[in-house]
């Protein structure tokens, strides 16, 4: 069940490799909460029940309920809907997921572990990477912002892989969960919409050398 | 006490934030820094316990916490004037500005004395929001761009920072504890899993490069010095910097402690020299005299990370010199406020002859520059020096030459755009609209620039212990 869990998490990102509307976007993010919620549930067997509550909450409320409403809320105040001209064509974002996710298997085939369950090191590593590609791939900060959950929840399946040794690094991962969420609520919440009408990454360029 | 220190500062914050009474914010703020000092004391008597589990007053949390404690009173001094100076004050912006700067401190002093890496952890993150508060401070469009970059960068970096972290428990799954304590990290040194250290070194050491100002993250902090007001760069420059580098030395500990130490130092020397490479061929072309000072920062931290990384003498040079660093380049940020005031401009075309304007603060200029750039009667030609020396005796020749010509350039291209600020007329400029400065608005810098002579030129024995016992743990 937890190997279905992962790999449906995996598939998650070619989706998002090739997802036109940010609602898309959004939606994929909440369906990753939701995923994490269950595989945090199926994993940490071995964590006392107040803490695993925590975490399930955290998973549940943060993860697949308030951020993805947040960014509707952003979206739909900001009246955007496409991510406009990305830099590269969807299909060659497809090739490019793929082939981080096969590069991450191979490197994962070479490690000889018997501490971690190689499947999670394969999903983290390469949610993480492909997070990475989104955001150097895309031009709106808010897919920026997306890019980055991306990358947040690749490191929170990683901290679960270690999670019943050391529950405080799930913890901490939840920590930064919340970060991110102060950090997205500062920012959009201090109207930076405002400032920016279409908020676009090409806007960011004032600041220079010479 | 730790935990009187961090609950009273973030009741102080948190008051400052909701208080917008223009006489009770400067009453808190003031509050805030009786604490400060009380708790560096405390820290200093009570060398080597400790507290609350976390927290270790040991001697390299001492000189850091020291330092930072030192520069915050004139940060607090030089805030109160840039803010009643400051044309678009609201007592909003007020409570915002003194509020995060009271969690910076806090962030940054706990981070020092923290004995945990998941806690350093922690605080890096608190510094990341509250330092943010800090840039965000004039809210237009400039500073919101260098709000954003500052953000995304360091959140991507605690993220890697926390990779890192996970790694490292891999790495430690061998030893039947869970606690990632440095020490405990030291004690089980020879049970780590090479290969997983490796990768959390990589990650931790990225990550806190942003902090630290070192490549590859270091344009976050170059355009948040910029658009940061001055005091808060002059804070960003010296104490979040010597953060990072208190979050990379401490875990440097450990992996020096095992088969991987030649490996990492060639990590950490190729990442300082080509931080220097890089601060080279900006100071040449930068135009700005704020992103120009922030550049200097990129390069003296590129010869700090060589000092660690060549070893030997090299360790005591690098921590002797990111303090005598952290004292000249806050009073360089100090002045630039009293610049800017005077020009209302920071592109080097538009500044010029400041000697004629303001005669102590263009002392100040001289001397932070003579310092900067390491020239013999500053303290830190004694801390650059030993730093080549430690080069010269691990057999770099060729890398010592090459950044002895690096840094002559950058030597020449600060001396250029200094001089010119201070000798040479501005073509243009309106004399009519300059305001008087006070001579005593420069004290401050004269005190910092005087205690890094000192420290240097004739370091006092307490101070040489300190740094000594801080390094006591890596192979000599």
């Amino acid at each position: 069940m937890l190997q279905v869990l992962l790999i449906i998490f995996l598939i998650s990102l070619f989706y998002l490799s090739i997802a036109n509307r940010m609602t898309t976007y959004v939606n994929v993010l909440a369906l990753q909460g939701v995923l994490l919620f269950f595989v945090a549930f199926l994993e940490l067997k071995s964590i006392n029940t107040l803490n695993l509550i925590l975490i399930l909450l955290e998973t549940i409320i943060f993860k697949s309920l308030a951020v993805p409403i947040f960014l509707k809320y952003v979206l739909k105040r900001n009246h955007i809907t496409r991510e406009a001209e990305p830099y590269v064509p969807n299909f060659v974002s497809l090739i490019i997921t793929t082939v981080i996710v096969v590069t991450t298997i191979l490197l994962s085939n070479t490690m000889e572990e018997s501490y971690l369950d190689k499947m999670y090191f394969v999903v983290a590593l390469s949610t993480l990477f492909t997070g990475l590609y989104f955001i150097a791939s895309r031009r709106k900060i808010i897919t920026h912002v997306m890019g980055y959950l991306v990358i947040e929840n690749g490191v929170f399946v990683l901290s679960l892989a270690v999670g019943n040794e050391m529950p405080m690094l799930v913890n901490l991962g939840i920590m930064l969960d919340i970060f991110a969420s102060v950090l997205i609520l500062g920012i959009f919440l201090n109207k930076i919409g405002d400032v920016f009408k279409d908020i676009d990454v090409n806007q960011l360029t004032n600041l220079k050398d010479y | 006490m730790i935990e009187i220190y961090l609950i009273g500062s973030v009741i102080i914050g948190t008051l400052l934030f909701f208080n917008r009474g223009k006489a009770l914010n400067y009453t808190l703020i003031w509050l805030f820094i009786a604490l400060q000092c009380a708790f560096t004391i405390y820290a200093c008597m009570n060398y080597n316990q400790t507290e609350s589990t976390y927290f270790t007053f040991d001697s390299l949390g001492i000189i850091m916490l020291l330092t930072a404690t030192i520069i915050s009173i004139p940060a607090v001094i030089h805030s109160h004037i840039y803010i009643e100076e400051s044309e678009e004050k609201t007592p909003r912006s007020r409570a915002t500005y003194f509020g995060a700067l009271v969690i910076l401190i806090t962030a940054v002093s706990s981070a020092y004395l923290a004995n945990h890496i998941a806690v350093v952890w922690i605080f890096t993150e608190i510094t990341t929001l509250s330092a943010s508060a800090l840039i965000y401070h004039h809210r237009n469009k400039l500073a919101l761009e260098g709000t954003w970059k500052y953000i995304f960068i360091c959140a991507i970096s605690i993220t890697f920072v926390f990779i890192g972290i996970l790694f490292l428990s891999l790495a430690f799954a061998k030893v039947s504890s869970d606690d990632l304590s440095y020490k405990n990290l030291l004690a089980h040194s020879a049970l780590l899993n090479l290969s997983w250290l490796r990768l959390a070194f990589l990650f931790i050491f990225t990550g806190f490069t942003a902090k630290l100002g070192l490549f590859p993250m270091f344009t976050a902090g170059v355009d948040a010095k910029d658009k940061a007001p001055g005091p808060a760069a002059a804070l960003l420059s010296s104490i979040v910097m010597c953060m990072g580098f208190v979050g990379i030395f401490r875990f440097y500990v450990v992996v020096a402690n095992t088969s991987l130490l030649h490996w990492a130092s060639l990590v950490i020397g190729i990442a300082a020299f080509i931080s220097l490479f890089i601060a080279a061929v900006y100071m040449i072309k930068v135009k700005n005299i704020k992103r120009m000072m922030a550049y200097s920062s990129v390069e003296h931290m590129g010869l700090v990370m060589l000092g660690i990384a060549a070893g030997g003498i090299g360790y005591y040079a690098a921590i002797l010199h990111i303090v005598l660093h952290s004292f000249v380049k806050s009073s360089l940020f100090f002045q630039y406020n009293q610049l800017y005031r005077v020009f209302k401009n920071k592109n080097i075309y538009q500044l010029g002859n400041y000697f004629k304007y303001n005669t102590t603060g263009a002392l100040v200029v001289l001397l932070a520059f003579i310092s900067v750039t390491a020239m013999p009667p500053s303290g830190m030609f004694v801390s650059e020096f030993l730093i080549f020396r430690s080069l010269f005796d691990s057999n770099q020749l060729i890398l010592l030459l090459v950044v002895l010509l690096l840094l002559t350039l950058i030597i020449w291209a600060f001396a250029k755009n200094i001089f010119k600020i201070l000798f040479i007329p501005a073509v243009n400029f309106d004399e009519s609209t300059v305001p008087a400065l006070s001579p005593w608005r420069s004290v401050s810098q004269f005190i910092l620039i005087g205690g890094a002579a000192y420290l240097g030129l004739n370091p006092p024995l307490i101070f040489v212990d300190l740094i000594k016992t801080s390094i006591m743990l890596l192979p000599h």
